[in-house]
Formats: structure tokens, C-alpha cells, sequence
């Protein structure tokens, strides 16, 4: 794909004038650092960091059969969401590939919004539509999705900005942008706002294993919003973040990153996510696959690990062996900026990838000994 | 971005500092400050010969790993054990104490094949 072709978000000249570097990601032109991946990945771990990510789609589906709709789309039971609150979920294809990864937010009593990766966006909203097109045509009662009650999806991704605020002052901050008697949300969220005279989006949830929240707004109020958060943040020490430290913040956290520990060709089981398939749903996309890989257990799995030796950062692709064997293959991995350390994850064969157990990471053709660790691979010292 | 009149350059974003009949070798200002931090690096082995343009170090950021290239032919002789304990110095001194590598060189004659300062500023701009 040509530059030309990569799409602007609203917030693009801000990145530009504020000097970040440009990279193209999910057909999006977006800053991958303004003034370094380390620094901007401090600023989030110790005061707040702000991030542009208005190249995530947004859809929203409404009606009276939406609830139960979403619920034959997605892994996560929306059944369980009051009015207002997110969760996690997954998208699947039959086999229990994961199409996307997603946070639906019911934001009203029959009304929800999907926030959904970038680069799927598109992929997503035609899957969703031929679904529903095709789920309503089979008809009731066992043909297909068993309520015909009506809905409407609508693909709102061109109309909406976005940015993550991520990091330990992000309360104090919080405050000093909506005021000092505005309620925060509680985790997971979504309350709609005032700012400036227009009305915004804010969810507490993030992508960065610190306090946080996403703030939505109409395209054309990103700009300003941007501006006023950097001038009303200096006081906190807010830094713009770029892709680089998103990357390291997640990595760290051990939160998986679609195209690389996620694909059409991993299911969540496999991911180390089962927590945010509910099984006993009686129906939906994958279950069928899910509940195989569950009863046989998965082939493979996704782990953390750290390596032993100072040394060679691991990156994506790398071979991970043990005892000389070849039992996998890294997705993610980096110098942590919070450890100084290498960490990363890999898809290893399940039966070697026990927690504690030794594997090494094959880097130009030298091997590295490393430690298969726990969930995640950065804590917070209590302080 | 800094591009020292005295020294010569490749394409590849060395810089070259002759010394007698051995060159020092580092990355450039612009190099550095397109890598960003850098966090390991792998130094050439001692008396390894290698040819023009031949891949003897890496150079790792954040984000990614880079080949630093020999820009004459040569033979290793020093190489900066200090970026071993603190890779940061090639961001922070790219021509001072975060020089990576010494080679003696085979032919005086090739380095009339590098770039000048001006050149070298021509390719960046």
C-alpha cells in the first residue's frame, strides 16, 4: 500500500507540528514516538501519557434484538453488562479463530458500542453485517439466531476520534479537565461528559496496566481536545505516546496484540484468554471449536517469559527451543523499559510451557536461555 | 543533526575516523537519532576480516535491530567494550565514547570511496 493510500486520523497535523515520527500502521499514517519510546513509556508508568486512537473503529448496534444478537457474535456474555458498563471480548470465526479482540460498552438500555482494532475494522463490520443479514433470512425459531427482534448496525468509525490517557496521575488529572466535582468512571465504564461545550465519551479502560481512561468525541472536536489535554496536563507532566511505547507498555502487561499474538489461526483458549469466553452461552460463533480445544486441551499456548542473561532483546519470530527441540515461535518481545530487561511472549507446545520451566530463544543463531513466567511480566512495587 | 567536517561517511550512516593506517567507526547523529534507544549491541569479534559493506555489529533499539556495516576492508582490532555495559552512549556521544568498532585497513586507496561531510549532509537532508 502507498503512503498515499494510509489514511489521516483528526489528529494527524498535531502529531506533525509536535515533531513525532510518522509510520504507517493498519492503513493508518500515526505517530510511532514523539521524543523517544523509553521516555514516553516512563511518563505513562510514573505521570501520564496521551495517545491518539482514532484509527480504532467504532460501531454501534441498537434495538431490541441487540443484546441478544452481539451475545451469537462475541465469546463474552452481554448479558452481564448494566447500563454503562464495558467488557472484554472476543470475535470469532467456526473454528474459534479469533478475528478480533474488542471492548463492547452497553451505552444504553438496548444500545452498544463496539471499540474495535483498526486494522480489522473493516474486516469486522462485513463479517457482522453478512451475519446479521444471513442470521435474520434462516428465521426462527433453530434456523439461525433465534431472535428476530429488530436491530440496526451502524459503522460510526469515520465520525469518531479517540484518545487513551494512561497513567498514575491520570485521577488528579481527570479533575483538572471535567472539573473537580465530575465523578470518574469506575473501571470498565463509559459515562458521557461535557468538555467545551461538546459531549464526550469517557471509559476507564486502557491498554497500559495503569490507571486510565479512553476519552471518544466527534471527529471534528479531536483536535481540540487534544490541545486542551496537553495544556491542561503540564502540571501533571503528560508526554504524547506514540505506537513504540503503546507496544511496550502492553508487552510488559503481557496484553496481547492482534496481528501478532492474536490471528484468525489462534483461539482464545490457546491466547491464555478463556477468562473472557463464557462457555455455557448456548450459542455462538466458535463455541463448538472452543469447547473441543478445552476438552483435548490446546496444542499450543501462549506464554510470557523473560530471558536470563543480560543480552540481545528477543523479537518477534525468533525460534524458542528446549532441550534443543523446537516448540515454538515469539510474537511480541523487547528490551522492557520498566525492567531493563528482555522479555517477551511465544506460542509454545502446551506440554512445554509450564510456568518456571527453562527454554531458549534462538537470536542470530545463538541460543539465549530464558524463563517461562507468569502473568504479567511487569508489577507495580508497592510504593 | 551533527556531521562532523573531519570525518568521512557511508550510506549506511557510519562515520569513519582515520587514525594512521586503522579507521574508527561509529554510527551517525542521524543514525542514532533514527534508531532511538539503543539498548544492546553486538560487537564484531577481535581480527575478524571482513570486506566492504559487509555486516560485522548490531545495533538494537527498542523497536528494532540494525546491521552496522565494515566501510573499507580490514581486520578488527578494538572493539568498545564499553557499549556492552551502556549501549545509551551511542545515542549520547555517536562520535565521542559510543564509537563501536577499529579496523586496520588493507588499503589506504578505499577510503577515497566514502563520502565527505558534505555529501554525506546531501544524503540526509
Amino acid at each position: 500500500m502507498s503512503e498515499a493510500a494510509h489514511k489521516e486520523t483528526p489528529l494527524y497535523k498535531e502529531h506533525v507540528r509536535l515533531g513525532a515520527r510518522i509510520v504507517p500502521f493498519a492503513g493508518w499514517l500515526m505517530p510511532v514516538q514523539y521524543t523517544g519510546i523509553v521516555d514516553e513509556h516512563q511518563a505513562v508508568r510514573n505521570n501520564v501519557g496521551i495517545f491518539d486512537i482514532s484509527h480504532m473503529g467504532q460501531f454501534i448496534v441498537e434495538g431490541a434484538g441487540a443484546r441478544d444478537w452481539l451475545n451469537t457474535m462475541l465469546t463474552n456474555n452481554v448479558g452481564k453488562l448494566e447500563a454503562g458498563m464495558g467488557q472484554y471480548t472476543f470475535l470469532l470465526n467456526e473454528r474459534g479463530g479469533i478475528i478480533d479482540d474488542l471492548i463492547v460498552y452497553r451505552i444504553g438500555d438496548q444500545k452498544f458500542l463496539l471499540v474495535v482494532n483498526a486494522a480489522r475494522t473493516d474486516e469486522d463490520f462485513a463479517w457482522l453485517e453478512k451475519h446479521l443479514k444471513e442470521g435474520r433470512s434462516l428465521g426462527r425459531p433453530d434456523g439461525g439466531w433465534k431472535d428476530a427482534a429488530p436491530l440496526a448496525l451502524i459503522n460510526r468509525s469515520a465520525d469518531f476520534g479517540g484518545v487513551a490517557i494512561q497513567g498514575p496521575r491520570v485521577v488528579e488529572f481527570f479533575r483538572a479537565l471535567f472539573g473537580r466535582e465530575t465523578e470518574l468512571p469506575a473501571r470498565n465504564q463509559i459515562v458521557k461528559l461535557p468538555f467545551n461545550g461538546v459531549t464526550v465519551f469517557v471509559a476507564r479502560t486502557g491498554y497500559t496496566g495503569e490507571d486510565g481512561i479512553e476519552v471518544f468525541f466527534h471527529a471534528h472536536d479531536a483536535v481540540n481536545f487534544w490541545n486542551a489535554a496537553l495544556e491542561k496536563g503540564k502540571p501533571f507532566g503528560i508526554k504524547p505516546c506514540g505506537l513504540g511505547a503503546r507496544d511496550t507498555l502492553r508487552l510488559e502487561m503481557c496484553y496481547p496484540l492482534n496481528g501478532s499474538d492474536l490471528s484468525p489461526e489462534r483461539n482464545p483458549i490457546e491466547a491464555g484468554l478463556g477468562f473472557f469466553v463464557d462457555l455455557s452461552k448456548p450459542k455462538f460463533i466458535g463455541r463448538e471449536a472452543l469447547l473441543k480445544t478445552k476438552e483435548n486441551g490446546p496444542r499450543e499456548r501462549l506464554v510470557p517469559f523473560r530471558m536470563k542473561d543480560k543480552g540481545p532483546p528477543p523479537r518477534p519470530h525468533y525460534s524458542v527451543f528446549q532441550n534443543d527441540e523446537r516448540i515454538g515461535e515469539v510474537t511480541g518481545g523487547t528490551l522492557s523499559p520498566s525492567l531493563n530487561w528482555g522479555v517477551g511472549m511465544a506460542y509454545v507446545s502446551a506440554a512445554h510451557g509450564k510456568i518456571g520451566a527453562q527454554i531458549d530463544i534462538e537470536i542470530r543463531g545463538q541460543k539465549f536461555p530464558a524463563i517461562i513466567e507468569k502473568k504479567p511480566l511487569y508489577k507495580k512495587s508497592a510504593s | 543533526m551533527n556531521v562532523p567536517d573531519d570525518l568521512l561517511y557511508t550510506e549506511s550512516h557510519e562515520w569513519i575516523k582515520r587514525e594512521g593506517e586503522n579507521v574508527r567507526v561509529g554510527i551517525t547523529d542521524h543514525a542514532q537519532s533514527e534508531l532511538t534507544d539503543v539498548v544492546y549491541v553486538e560487537l564484531p569479534k577481535m581480527d575478524r576480516q571482513a570486506n566492504a559493506k559487509e555486516a560485522i555489529a548490531i545495533v538494537e533499539s527498542v523497536k528494532a535491530a540494525s546491521d552496522i556495516y565494515a566501510p573499507v576492508k580490514g581486520t578488527v582490532i578494538e572493539a568498545n567494550k564499553a557499549l556492552e555495559a551502556d549501549p545509551g552512549l551511542i545515542n549520547r556521544e555517536p562520535y565521542g565514547q559510543g564509537w563501536i568498532f577499529v579496523l586496520k585497513i588493507d588499503n589506504a586507496d578505499d577510503l577515497k570511496n566514502l563520502k565527505d561531510a558534505e555529501a554525506y549532509r546531501k544524503q540526509i537532508e
